[in-house]
């Protein structure tokens, strides 16, 4: 059996959006955290097939671990809903997700047929041969500093949102 | 130099953090103030050259040449502004000395981001700059951490979602394509393969992805929940500025830069900035609540930018940044006004408001000027902003276009006519016979913003020529 780059690709392409959907679709909190998960796990495995590793070791750990460690910690602080509720907000989920399978089978259809192609660019960062590094530390050091800031927006936002201070007497202050 | 106006707010933020925590806490506020005023002076002072001058150690660090021109120097006065104004309400609404710091520091953040935006010159720094002022803005709305404004900011999220990943998916395919970023560089791609399906599904989502970021119909539905469940300081940031850099500055960049007007395009910007116009206004007409009739007059007068933008002749884009100036100036006061008499009555229920002007004269007259250049009565500076939008649509034959413009201005003047009468004019409503009037915190940026509006509207024929005109520079 000969192993064959494009299958391997549309395979995992296959496998990913059907995770994607069952993350959309599934009525069960945990299951589309997990769901999600999934989903980081075949981009990953997409991403080390397409020799992008830096990619993939960014959305396995990023994506796939910490934002799910962050998702199933909040929703280990959710209460259930009574089994009725839950069966007709299941129903009204199918009903508003039910085209996107059909979506996805269109916008897959599309790309890949020849209306519209990819075409390869002149002058791609692969292209120039510049690793990952160069990019950031020689192309895009301006836009660090907008990473900084949301960076540092973001421990304000958990200060400002999440901090609580007990005092001497029990009550809780800002 | 440009970099300076991010650095300098960073380095300040970082500055405040260090140990000493109570003399920074009282620090904090005027530190805030003071980077307001330098910026508003330096616009003032400096040409658009001036702030090209390469900064040798930002350059050496950040190897970023700034491209400011006249749009952004306007954009960088009006941010000033509007962050000096909010950050005078938040003193006059936030009494606990931590809060005001951590509020001062998130607001320095959004400046520091929106100012990144404007001299960003290429999509993908603008995009990164887009989402610090968003994210900054986020915690801001939720900053009291109430019910209302957790719902209002959860609202704002998603959609911002939605708007990111079209914005990034867009980015994704057209760099498929180009290879390149920069907004010359795409420029050159839309004049020689702007046919390629790829370039033009992407086109697709970037407006997609900017129109929810301007709040327009029919992407509108964050908006009145987001603008009005904020704090009052928040609320004038976010209705004054925020939203205007992160969509509406974008969008015209974007528009201006990358060349993006063929007739579907034209068409599409024009229909949904007409449907914004109309629609927007007969909502305002029907709401009880101050400040989610602002947030749809808002909308409203975005329409009115958008649809010069869409027009795309010197002269309407001229009166398209000159009406998103006058905007965030008259909108950020008619939200300080709201965050008076929501402290000081303790509603915001228009209904249960009455003759409020007997007792608060200041923010009553303030409100007046503010409304009569919003409905575009002359000499205020609204009306020669939509003049020119309208003179120039007639002008590049766009009457339909133009004919709408002018009628919804009727309607703008119907529901502020509406809101003076039941808010200000009129016997004074029960329960509210202690009404005073606000502490300075609120009527000096109230009085300052005042006389802005009624400054522009008398120096229009300066401006025209030394200002606006020079926007054209930009096409």
């Amino acid at each position: 059996m000969t192993y064959d780059f494009n299958t391997m690709n549309v395979v995992l392409l296959g496998m990913f959006l059907a995770a994607g959907v069952w993350t959309v679709m599934t009525s069960h909190l945990l299951k589309s955290a997990i769901g999600l998960a999934v989903t980081s796990i075949m981009l990953t495995l997409l991403l080390f097939h397409l020799k992008a590793t830096l990619a993939g070791v960014f959305e396995l750990s990023v994506c796939a671990g910490l934002i799910t460690v962050i998702f199933i910690s909040a929703i280990s602080l959710t209460k259930p809903v009574a089994e009725t509720e839950a069966r007709k907000m299941k129903m009204k989920r199918l009903q508003r997700f039910i085209f996107l399978p059909v979506l996805l089978f269109i916008a897959g259809w599309l790309l890949s047929s020849r209306m519209i192609h990819l075409t390869n660019p002149a002058h791609t960062v692969a292209d120039a041969a510049a690793t990952v590094q160069q990019a950031l530390w020689s192309g895009r050091r301006f836009d660090l500093v907008g990473q900084i800031l949301i960076i540092l927006a973001g421990v304000f936002g958990i200060v400002v949102l999440f901090k609580t201070k007990d005092s001497v007497d029990g009550d809780k202050k800002q | 130099m440009a970099v300076l106006l991010i650095l300098v707010p960073l380095a300040a933020v970082l500055f405040l953090n260090l140990p000493l925590q109570k003399i920074m806490c009282r620090l904090a506020f005027w530190i805030g103030l003071i980077l307001c005023l330098v910026q508003t002076l330096l616009v003032i002072q400096l040409p658009a050259a001036a702030w090209n001058e390469p900064c040798p150690v930002a350059r050496y660090l950040l190897r970023f040449a700034p491209a400011v021109d006249n749009l952004a120097l306007v954009m960088f006065l009006a941010i000033a502004i509007v962050v000096f104004v909010s950050l005078l309400v938040a003193r006059s609404t936030i009494s606990d000395c931590g809060k005001l710091f951590n509020f001062t520091n998130l607001v320095m953040l959004a400046m520091a981001g929106m100012n990144g935006l404007v001299i960003a010159n290429d999509l993908f720094s603008l995009y990164v700059f887009m989402e610090v002022a968003a994210v900054a803005s986020f915690i801001l709305i939720a900053f009291n951490r109430e019910k209302d404004a957790f719902e209002g900011t959860f609202k704002y999220i998603v959609m911002s979602a939605v708007a990111t990943a079209m914005i990034l998916s867009a980015i994704g395919l057209m760099m498929t394509v180009t290879g390149s970023m920069s907004f010359n560089a795409l420029a050159k791609v839309m004049h020689t393969d702007g046919g390629n399906p790829v370039i033009l599904l992407s086109v697709a989502l970037l407006l997609g992805g900017f129109f929810i970021k301007c709040g327009l119909i029919p992407f509108h539905g964050w908006v009145p929940d987001a603008y009005s469940s904020a704090p009052s300081a928040t609320s004038v940031l976010l209705a004054g500025i925020v939203t205007k850099t992160t969509g509406v500055y974008a969008l015209i960049r974007i528009v201006t830069m990358m060349n993006l007007y063929s007739t579907p395009v034209q068409t599409l910007i024009l229909v949904v900035a007409s449907l914004s116009i109309v629609v927007a206004a007969f909502a305002a007409l029907g709401q009880s609540d101050f400040k989610r009739m602002l947030a749809y007059s808002s909308i409203s007068q975005v329409g009115y930018i958008i649809l010069g933008l869409g027009v795309g002749t010197e002269l309407a884009i001229a009166g398209a940044v000159f009406h998103l100036f006058n905007h965030a100036i008259f909108k950020s006061l008619l939200f300080v006004n709201a965050a008076t008499i929501e402290k000081q009555s303790g509603t915001r229920n228009m209904d249960t408001l009455g003759g409020v002007s007997d007792r608060m004269p200041v923010t009553g007259f303030t409100s007046v000027i503010a409304f009569l250049s919003t409905a575009g009565i002359p000499p205020l500076s609204g009306f020669w902003s939509k003049l020119v939008i309208i003179v120039a649509a007639w002008k590049a034959g766009f009457h339909w276009y133009a004919l709408i413009a002018i009628l919804a201005s009727l309607l703008t003047l119907a529901y502020f006519l509406s809101m003076q009468r039941r808010v200000f004019f009129g016997k004074l409503a029960s329960g509210l016979e202690d009404l005073k009037e606000g502490n300075p915190w609120v009527i000096i940026p109230a009085c300052l913003l005042a006389a802005i509006t009624i400054g522009l509207g008398l120096c229009i024929p300066w401006l025209l020529g030394s200002f606006l005109l020079p926007v054209r520079d930009i096409l």
